[in-house]
């Protein structure tokens, strides 16, 4: 049976996308501690399939303002990720690298930037990586893009995709732990469904 | 007292006057205010993509999110509140550019909001205010008792049409 829409994915495809979440949430606690130069851990991830207004509220509301990071995915996966940054993680890390706060999102420096917007290839690195290394695959991905907006209208981006194909999207929920404090990390991924249903079979896992 | 009664994406409402209709955070969404001054009513659909007819795969679900088929059950639903479709005007937002990468999926934003354009034209509704494209998220109010429309952003000035 082809994937047509996500909600046809099982438990058992949750199961296989919260491994890969694992591992890519642990290679990017990982790459974070190396660019942080701080200890850093990660629990478990949980990935969950959300509608797209539970997405929204997940992530502090429709005007609460985040940064978002999109990275596209070419190759033998194709699609896109979304991933969020909130306010707290951004300035968390800021902090430890310029030691200074973010005090408003919307007015950071070319300096917190671009550093931002490291971090964000690091982590989406990170998960693909994971996804590569498990399944033998290529994947290429495109230089992060970045904005800093109302989470509503970033989340809008994927929703949009997803549109064609059912209205949830997968959210994988990430808390890493830097120095001892909890940081949230929220990716979005949105796979086409073709290459959703290449990544089980490459995996072993029948649709 | 007067409600305010939120729109959700890929949804829409109609209210009397005095209530207010609200939608949040427009990105590459159109919002789509009709109004009827005369029987103060107030119609918002918030809508995600362009035709009905153009979609890629057939077009089933929630036929709200496309432009054509969500204006046209707006406007049904507002007859059925006592408008009438020939005062029927305006104001639109939304249709940004989020991220700024040229491809299809990326400048939905400015197809969306032409495929609203030609779809209020075919019913004759006149734009009579317009807050469209850019790069930004806008959050759209549209009072009924005023037939004012009301855009906030992350970083500007909230602005009246």
């Amino acid at each position: 049976m082809a994937i047509e829409n996500i909600e046809q994915l099982q438990d058992v495809h949750l199961d296989v996308l919260k491994e890969i979440g694992n591992i890519g949430s642990g290679n990017a606690a990982g790459a974070l501690a190396e660019l942080l130069q701080c200890s850093t851990d990660i629990t478990v991830p949980d990935v969950k399939m959300l509608d797209f207004g539970d997405a929204v509220n997940f992530l502090g509301g429709p005007e609460n303002v985040a940064i978002g990071m999109l990275i596209g995915l070419s190759g033998d996966i194709t699609g896109m990720m979304l991933y969020i940054i909130q306010h707290s993680f951004a300035s968390k890390m800021t902090k430890t690298v310029f030691g200074s706060d973010i005090e408003e999102l919307m007015n950071m420096n070319d300096m917190e930037k671009s550093f931002i917007a490291e971090v964000g290839n690091i982590m989406g690195g990170s998960y693909i990586n994971a996804i590569a290394s498990l399944t033998g695959m290529t994947i290429d991905i495109s230089v992060p893009v970045m904005t800093v907006d109302m989470v509503g209208a970033i989340l809008s981006v994927p929703a949009v995709e997803f549109a064609q194909v059912g209205d949830k999207v997968l959210f994988i929920d990430d808390s890493f732990i830097i120095d001892g404090g909890e940081i949230k990390s929220n990716m979005i991924l949105v796979p086409e469904m073709q290459s959703l249903e290449t990544l089980f079979t490459r995996l072993g896992v029948s649709i | 007292m007067a409600n305010t009664v939120t729109v959700g994406i890929a949804d829409l409402n109609v209210v009397k006057s005095p209530d207010t209709l609200i939608t949040y955070a427009l990105g590459s969404c159109v919002g789509i205010c009709l109004y009827d001054d005369a029987a103060k009513v107030a119609g918002l659909a918030h809508i995600m993509l362009p035709l009905s007819t153009e979609a890629k795969q057939s077009a089933g679900g929630n036929m709200r999110r496309y432009a054509d088929t969500g204006i046209a059950e707006l406007i049904q639903k507002m007859g059925a509140k006592g408008a009438n479709t020939a005062r029927l005007t305006a104001k639109i937002a939304g249709g940004a550019q989020m991220f700024s990468v040229n491809s299809a999926v990326f400048n939905i934003g400015e197809r969306n909001v032409a495929a609203v354009k030609k779809v209020l034209s075919s019913y004759r509704i006149r734009i009579v205010a317009e807050e469209t494209g850019s790069n930004y998220g806008r959050t759209q109010l549209f009072h009924a008792d005023t037939g004012i429309m009301e855009i906030r952003a992350a970083t500007k000035q909230t602005k009246m049409y």
